[in-house]
């Protein structure tokens, strides 16, 4: 552990034989595709499939009604006052809610074939007017986009209200406030979704290869929508070209998949395309804060306050549930900075828009950033330097319980910022940017401090009160009668590198060779439960379930070769390469021979010792959970003529506890913050009235690319953490969290000789053209 | 059922890998398509279908083209290459390399794209420096990297190339 080994997973997917889930071919097998509403809002009168039917090449069309589908219902454990459930049917029936949503599929011989049979298919619509902004949602009289939600609202909490807040705020000598709206995005994995369902008559089950973080989630709901026993129904998950949350909710076309090929006797194969999966997919993201705080005159902190409004479009995601967004944003606001008192309202709105589910980051690129555009406000209306004023409010005595009645184990939360400061000075930016302003050229630098909650356990997800409740993680390790290792765990890699750092994991453990370990994952049938890959959960939650499995292993093997020499196990230890006696004396005991006892000559063992070599283990965070922390500092020239906004230096001081494998770190920051700069500069879906996306190709959807993304300088600090069993927080995440609000930061700095401020993401050419007065042609 | 219904289709010729492949196909099948699904030459991905991500960048007489924008039966006659012919048996190529030591690849989804658009580029211009493989590198979607390893392998193996000639 703690070294950059070369990747295991790399020699299949450079050489093109990674397998992903179109590559999967089953003898037989038909294609699927949706048809989907073409409008925001209507009641379906009626759905005509003939002439789909008759289309050269199409094998069978249906309905909800044909295959007969439970719905996917997303729940909380809250009174009716807090949350409403609402159900998601696999297939629409009588109702449309955004523009995408699926309401039949249609099978054919090939996906060519599949798309000339949604042609022919006919949908009667009764139009009902469209709820497509939250404001609008909220209005008094607004049409209700699922009945049984007044006010369109889902969600509607106050977590927190400190006593007193009030008076606080009435006799604080600075008020500041922000008003911040954070654009609706992609998560954009960019390998789209997509399944293959095919029956197997030999296990009788059904085998669903699908493409998700979540394979034992979706076993469930495959069971229960399709009412099968969850042992009739396996799900097993290839290579993932990535999904960043948007994967890890279970989703309506993979069940409707399941279906058609239960129904049809044959595999069908669904692939998301590029369209679909741009419009018809989970978005996420979109939120609205007025927030504002209040400070003593030296720039500490007194209250914080908040109004957030999370804008979930038309579904609640399962599990998760529309809840996620508000909930995640009410309880962890506060973040790195003391805050004495805190209120907050958050809201979970229901639009007809493309629903939600969680996206790398979950809300905290949007709390951050609102928090530190606070801290920014505040040092300006104080006169104080924008680290400073950080430097004195973020929290240094560790454990900390907060406001928000979290506990925070330990963290490097002002060392990074010390340090981030340090680097951006000694790399020359200070000085850069005074030479630009004396030449004119607007440069500017921002900070972004912050932590984010990696280790969620059960106890936590409990606490939201969701009704399905991830947090632990199972992890089998077994030992063969070579002395190779097959390690099954629960979480799900798709391009964070597990089958390399999982086995890292195990090697260290065992004293063995990393070649002989092999990590196991995706597959229901391996292993009895998991919780899959989010949250940043894989390496703190489920490596820490690997390390104890592979340790009761390594009990197991002391005990064999202390009977094999008679000895109390205390008297053994594990080494590199198996056991010896702890005086050094007669040598070593290697795996493979401890293994050829275990299963070869059993009748050798003591009678106490069950034959064979393998060890489960579980793990969950009981308390609080830990938190990884960082500190971005962003340098940025602004070009008031074409008001492009450019990234000339990027510096990520990140604590993420013990790091398994640094180069792996590093890649998940600067992956991370790319996507955050993606939010914060480039990526957007908006809707017109009529509730029609804007963003339907990559013409309309910006990903930045290598033009746009800068090199990332990263510095690492090590906190370890103390209750995970590898030392090690999440890391998945945090990069994704900082760069929004880094950005923003930096912009307002070279913004500074404007009086302009902007708390809006994305960033568009147009918002800085005007806030340098310059008129804008462009209207939209 | 209509599926086995009898539908155009055309013989083409198509020349991969240095392999040499007889097609019966639908005139609109795609080249990505017929490499994938017809040929199993799975490396070659998909993305996007409209020419902007290069997931399915493989070359045709040794320039970078995007597999989903051309119809199969355009590439007869032309010479074309895919992920699948990098490697010399178990042996990574010097470019599969680089791109591993760097780690510029985490799903692995958009790499072969990138691999066949370097692949192609550098036999072009051995000699570019580090900025225009970044410009040219900008012609992909990677969603996981940051691309700032993916630029660095390239550069590296560039370098190393220029080294040993």
């Amino acid at each position: 552990m703690g070294a950059s080994v070369a990747r295991r997973e790399d020699p299949r997917l450079l050489t093109g034989r990674g397998r992903f889930i179109d590559d999967i071919q089953l003898p037989r097998m038909l294609h699927a595709q949706f048809v989907r509403a073409t409008v925001a809002h209507a009641t379906v009168t009626g759905i005509d499939l003939s002439a789909v039917r008759e289309v050269p090449g199409v094998a069978a069309a249906f309905t909800a009604e044909d295959l007969e589908l439970g719905d996917i219902t997303a729940r909380l454990g809250r009174p009716a006052s807090e949350f409403v459930a609402t159900a998601m049917p696999v297939l629409a029936r009588d109702r449309v809610r955004f523009v995408g949503e699926p309401l039949a599929v249609v099978v054919a011989r090939d996906a060519y074939a599949a798309e000339d049979g949604l042609e022919a298919a006919k949908v009667r619509y009764e139009v009902r007017p469209p709820v497509v902004s939250a404001e609008r949602a909220l209005a008094p009289g607004a049409p209700l986009v699922h009945d049984e939600a007044p006010r369109n609202t889902l969600l509607n909490v106050s977590m927190f209200a400190t006593e007193g807040i009030d008076a606080v705020f009435d006799s604080a000598p600075h008020v500041v406030r922000v008003r911040a709206r954070t654009g609706r995005q992609n998560a954009l994995p960019l390998e789209t979704r997509g399944a293959v369902a095919s029956w197997d008559a030999r296990e009788d089950q059904l085998l669903l290869h699908t493409c998700t973080q979540v394979p034992h989630q979706v076993r469930t709901v495959a069971a229960r929508c399709l009412r099968l026993d969850e042992r009739a129904v396996r799900v097993v998950v290839p290579d993932m070209g990535g999904g960043f949350g948007l994967k890890c909710v279970v989703g309506r076309e993979e069940i409707a998949v399941a279906a058609a090929a239960l129904r049809l006797g044959r595999p069908v194969k669904w692939i998301e395309d590029r369209k679909d999966a741009l419009t018809a997919s989970f978005l996420a993201r979109e939120q609205q804060y007025d927030a504002r705080a209040a400070f003593d005159a030296d720039g500490r902190i007194l209250a914080l306050e908040a109004d957030i409004v999370c804008d979930m479009g038309a579904y609640s995601c399962y599990p998760f549930t529309a809840g996620i967004e508000p909930l995640m944003a009410s309880a962890e606001m506060p973040g790195v900075y003391e805050v004495p008192a805190y209120r907050v309202r958050g809201r979970a709105v229901t639009t007809n828009k493309a629903p939600t589910a969680p996206y790398r980051g979950v809300s905290r690129p949007q709390y951050v950033m609102v928090m530190e555009r606070l801290f920014e406000r505040a040092a300006r209306e104080l006169g104080m330097d924008p680290v400073e004023i950080r430097r004195r409010n973020v929290i240094t005595d560790f454990p900390y319980t907060g406001v928000n009645r979290i506990t925070y184990d330990p963290g490097s939360y002002r060392e990074s910022l010390d340090l981030c400061e340090r680097v951006v000075k000694e790399e020359g930016w200070y000085t850069a940017r005074e030479e630009a302003a004396a030449e004119g050229r607007h440069l500017g630098i921002g900070y972004a401090c912050f932590s984010e909650r990696t280790g969620y356990g059960s106890a936590a997800f409990a606490q939201r009160k969701m009704e399905v409740v991830p947090g632990f993680d199972i992890s089998e390790v077994r030992m063969d009668t070579s002395g190779a290792v097959v390690v099954t765990t629960g979480t799900m890699s798709h391009g964070q590198s597990h089958e390399t750092t999982m086995a890292q994991i195990v090697a260290d453990e065992l004293g063995l060779d990393i070649a002989k370990v092999r990590i196991h994952q995706g597959d229901t049938d391996r292993i009895t439960y998991g919780w899959g890959t989010f949250a940043s959960r894989s390496i703190a939650v489920g490596g820490s379930a690997v390390r104890l499995a592979a340790a009761k292993l390594g009990e197991k093997l002391c005990r064999i070769a202390a009977a094999r020499w008679d000895l109390s196990p205390e008297a053994v230890e594990l080494v590199s390469g198996g056991i010896r006696r702890r005086d050094g004396s007669g040598g070593l005991l290697g795996f493979e021979e401890l293994a050829d006892l275990a299963y070869l000559r059993a009748h050798l063992l003591p009678k106490d010792l069950e034959p064979g070599l393998s060890a489960t283990a579980t793990f969950d965070v009981f308390n609080d959970g830990t938190f990884s922390n960082a500190t971005h500092g962003v340098v940025v020239e602004l070009h008031p003529g074409t008001g492009q906004v450019e990234i000339l230096a990027y510096v990520c001081v990140e604590d993420c506890g013990v790091a398994i494998n640094p180069q792996v770190v590093e890649g998940q920051c600067r992956g991370g913050i790319a996507q955050g700069i993606a939010g914060a500069l480039y990526e957007q879906v908006t809707y017109d009235e009529q509730g029609e996306p804007s963003a339907t190709s990559f013409m309309d959807y910006k990903v930045p690319t290598a033009r746009e993304i800068p090199d990332v300088l990263i510095r690492h600090l090590e906190t370890p953490c103390a209750f995970t069993e590898t030392g090690a927080k999440g890391a998945g995440e945090g990069g994704t969290i900082g760069a929004p609000a880094a950005v923003l930061n930096a912009v307002n700095d070279a913004l500074r000789p404007t009086g302009t401020e902007l708390d809006t993401t994305p960033i568009t050419p147009e918002t800085v053209q005007r806030a340098f007065g310059r008129t804008v042609e462009h209207t939209s | 059922m209509t599926d086995t219904a009898p539908r155009e289709r055309q013989l083409i010729t198509l020349d991969v890998n240095g392999e040499r492949h007889e097609l019966l196909i639908e005139p609109r099948r795609t080249l990505v398509d017929a490499l994938r699904h017809d040929l199993l030459l799975t490396g070659t991905h998909v993305g996007c279908e409209h020419g902007i991500c290069g997931a399915c960048t493989v070359l045709v007489d040794g320039s970078p083209a995007r597999a989903c924008l051309m119809f199969a039966a355009q590439a007869e006659g032309a010479r074309i290459r895919t992920v699948e012919s990098l490697a010399d048996g178990a042996e990574l190529s010097d470019l599969q390399r680089a791109f591993s030591e760097h780690h510029g690849l985490q799903c692995g989804f958009c790499t072969p794209g990138f691999l066949m658009l370097a692949e192609g580029f550098l036999a072009e211009r051995p000699e570019a420096a580090k900025e225009e493989i970044r410009e040219v590198v900008a012609a992909n979607l990677c969603r996981c990297t940051g691309y700032q390893t993916i630029v660095e392998a390239i550069d590296d193996c560039a370098a190393r190339r220029r080294k040993e000639t």
